[in-house]
């Protein structure tokens, strides 16, 4: 059973936090160890915020080395190009196409990279980029705020499990009423990264 | 009975594993264990533990306006022969450092389980101390998990410990095992054990009444309980010596302990599941069995120094920071360093040049701190500030804190200023929650001295920054029951206060009348900001427009720093989506550019 480590990247308030359940959820039913390490409080009022969440055999560390990640997945463009040093020529990054720019940036007192740029400086490790426009997607699906499972539906087809496995994993962590809109823009997420 | 120690006593058959982090798997643990008192002020990265806790059946769980207060009420519920749980964050011990002193000189009459969460790297806290210091300050016990699966084994383990021992047990977290997802094993079928009283209460003069008199008997108590701990400490199954190759020893705990083992996974390990106090001679048998002691932990030499002091030669501190928070990249790269493992042999090409923007954390849109500090910042006046949400109007472009130190500290900081001769009229500004905790005594003292201060109580109606727990000022409990909702302003005028105000700080032209009217004043007063938090009113009005003809993009409404602010090429817009319609920008723009329907 080979490891995977993933990091979840993003912006207080965009949901990282469910979706590292999600997938270390999923983890757990295929039959993995699972940890992971989230950060609360302070940071989570519109700051950086990142997840780590590894699946493994037996899996000591919650936290994810540098260099080592498998799976990069960066809700937002430049909080994806902030964690390039867990990458290696190996790593698969999803990156949502979609800036919330950093208050610097809104003051114009700091410059949003250009996707161009981003994309640069990822592949500079030698692994792939995927883009997804996974806020529209959500979007579609009845909410711009499930932009995350959309991404995790993208990733799932490159991990393992039968889509039943994580519609089950969505269904127990999702409340009642949402579970529906989640499970489908899951299924967006995972028909938009087959290819 | 110590046998027992160490295993949890539920049945295993027909476990299924679930995830849960360490908060919720210690709530579980001492659930299982039989605690059915808890109590808590909530602190980053502890608060879960208490809020998983009272959700389980039969248990009274309480937020109690400080730690102090929390671990008295822990204390009393042992007292009384029932099993308690008290959480805190580590700089609430500090708070509750009074109680928690005599309660070792006491002892207790059930189990006293004190949940205590480090913040290496403060993530979200003012400091990065070590409470490890705290016990053997205290001379209290302290165990360490290092997964989710141990912090619910430990919570039976402390609680054992406590009622054998007679003495509170310290369970040390750091944010990367309260905040961390590890399986733990659940038995659906455990309950608790059936309600029992361990020992009826009664009236014990030498035991609970810390007169000194009594008090120097029990202190010779406490010292035989350190010795007799320091035996346990070499028979638990808690710290135990993990073979590997012999050529290189490591002594580790918790969180720090999981790392190591991914960094040296084939060295021989002392892992240290009781941080203090430590085995002597298993670390004498484990130093005599390696050729070399590499001591990793984090923030203080906690165990270094007093390895050292057994004569034992070790590495610690000179080859890993004192400063910040571990992990596993870090351990690696010192090693590295210090030529204990090899140097990586491939890197990385260079990455292209670029500046990522950084991103602090940032008072939400429609959050109703930012009108009250773009008022202060413009009236120029010397700001203490405290700790929560409110804490974020000291970063550009608001600007407008001059202090941030402890909980509580903002009103007796700006009393002290305003006696040590600063000339201008002080303000403190503290949330209400903050006030609840540890705001009113230092009220009392600018009152009572005769202070002039002004005193801003930015009342959201939640614990905001801890995400949303409920607090004496907001009309339920923790468990949700609707309670006594304690009337901030009559409770300031009771206490004597003659200049109290309350109003809406969106409301800039209102705010901005009543502070004039304040700074300007001889007495000591108070001014109740009160505006709910947005998170939780959910409030939502039409976003404004910026008519583009009239914008002269000046910048001026970029200065109250509202996410949805951008500044574009020509003129300033608006991102809707992010919007709350809380009309701030209205009203700061001077060329009238935005306008928003009426409400």
């Amino acid at each position: 059973m080979k490891k995977i480590d993933y990091l979840l990247a993003g912006v207080g308030g965009q949901g990282t936090i469910l979706a590292s359940r999600i997938l270390a959820s999923a983890g757990l039913e295929l039959g993995y160890d699972v940890k992971t390490a989230e950060v609360h409080g302070m940071a989570q009022r519109g700051g950086s915020v990142e997840s780590h969440v590894r699946w493994g055999e037996k899996v000591y560390s919650p936290l994810v080395e540098h260099g080592m990640a498998d799976y990069l997945i960066g809700f937002e463009m430049v909080e994806t190009a902030r964690w390039l040093t867990y990458l290696n020529n190996n790593s698969v990054t999803f990156i949502n196409r979609f800036r919330i720019p950093p208050l610097l940036v809104t003051l114009g007192k700091a410059r949003y990279p250009s996707e161009k740029e981003i994309e640069n400086l990822l592949q500079s490790r030698g692994g792939k980029v995927k883009w997804l426009s996974a806020d529209d997607m959500a979007k579609d699906a009845g909410n711009p705020a499930m932009a995350g499972v959309v991404l995790l539906g993208a990733l799932s087809n490159l991990v393992g499990g039968g889509q039943e496995i994580w519609l089950q994993v969505i269904k127990h962590l999702v409340p009642a009423r949402f579970v529906e809109m989640n499970q489908k823009a899951f299924l967006a997420g995972r028909d938009a990264g087959r290819g | 009975m110590l046998e027992n120690i160490g295993n949890p006593f539920f049945k295993r058959e027909e476990t299924l594993k679930e995830l849960m982090t360490g908060n919720e798997a210690l709530a579980y643990g001492a659930y299982l264990s039989g605690v059915r008192v808890g109590a808590a002020y909530p602190g980053t990265p502890s608060t879960q533990i208490m809020e998983k806790f009272a959700t389980f059946p039969g248990v009274h769980a309480e937020w109690a306006p400080n730690e102090k207060v929390a671990l008295d009420a822990g204390i009393g519920a042992a007292f009384a022969g029932t099993r308690a749980l008290v959480a805190t964050k580590h700089v609430g011990l500090n708070v509750a450092a009074d109680s928690l002193f005599y309660a070792v000189y006491t002892g207790l009459n059930a189990g006293l389980l004190i949940a205590c969460a480090d913040d290496p790297g403060m993530h979200s806290s003012q400091n990065e101390q070590d409470n490890r210091n705290y016990a053997k300050f205290a001379k209290v016990p302290m165990l360490e998990p290092s997964d989710s699966e141990e912090a619910k084994q430990f919570a039976a383990t402390a609680l054992e410990m406590s009622e054998t021992f007679d003495t509170p047990v310290i369970v040390r977290f750091v944010t990367r095992t309260s905040h961390s997802s590890s399986v733990v094993d659940v038995d659906p079928a455990a309950v608790p054990p059936p309600v029992k009283e361990i020992k009826p209460y009664k009236r014990e003069l030498g035991k609970f009444v810390m007169v000194p008199g009594y008090a120097r008997r029990r202190h010779p108590v406490v010292e035989e309980r350190i010795r007799k701990l320091r035996e346990y400490a070499d028979s638990t199954p808690l710290n135990r010596i993990e073979p590997g190759n012999d050529a290189l020893g490591i002594v580790a705990s918790g969180s720090v302990y999981q790392y190591a083992r991914e960094v040296f996974p084939d060295a021989t390990f002392l892992r240290l599941g009781m941080v203090y106090p430590l085995p002597e001679k298993l670390i004498r048998e484990f130093a005599g069995r390696v050729k070399k002691v590499l001591v990793i932990e984090e923030l203080d030499p906690f165990f270094e120094e007093q390895i050292r002091l057994l004569g034992i030669p070790v590495a610690g501190k000179d080859i890993f920071p004192i400063v910040g928070e571990f992990s596993p990249s870090l351990i690696r790269q010192a090693a590295i360093q210090a030529g204990i493992l090899p140097a990586a042999v491939s890197g990385f090409p260079a990455a292209p040049a670029l500046d990522i923007p950084i991103r602090p954390p940032i008072l939400c849109a429609g959050c109703g701190h930012r009108g009250m500090f773009t008022v202060l910042k413009e009236a120029g006046v010397v700001v203490m500030g405290d700790i929560g949400c409110y804490t974020l109007g000291a970063a550009s472009p608001l600007e407008a804190l001059h202090f941030c130190g402890c909980m509580g500290a903002s009103i007796g900081v700006a009393h002290g200023m305003d006696k040590g001769g600063i000339p201008d009229r002080l303000v403190a500004v503290i949330g209400d929650s903050t006030f609840f905790h540890s705001g009113i005594h230092p009220l009392i003292n600018t009152l009572y001295n005769r202070g002039k201060t002004t005193t801003i109580i930015a009342d959201n109606g939640t614990t905001s920054m801890t995400g949303h727990q409920h607090h004496p000022g907001t009309g339920y409990t923790l468990q949700k029951q609707p309670t006594v909702k304690v009337d901030l302003e009559g409770m300031v005028r009771g206490l004597g206060f003659g200049k109290v105000d309350v109003c809406d700080p969106n409301e800039m032209d209102d705010f901005r009348k009543i502070l004039e009217d304040h700074l300007k004043s001889d007495e000591a007063s108070v001014i109740i900001a009160r505006r709910p938090c947005v998170l939780q009113s959910r409030e939502r009005r039409t976003p404004p427009r910026i008519d583009p003809d009239l914008c002269t993009n000046c910048g001026t409404c970029l200065d109250i720093g509202c996410p949805p602010l951008v500044q574009e090429e020509d003129c300033v817009s608006i991102n809707e989506a992010m919007c709350t319609g809380c009309g701030l920008c209205v009203q700061v723009c001077p060329a009238e550019a935005i306008s928003q329907e009426a409400k």
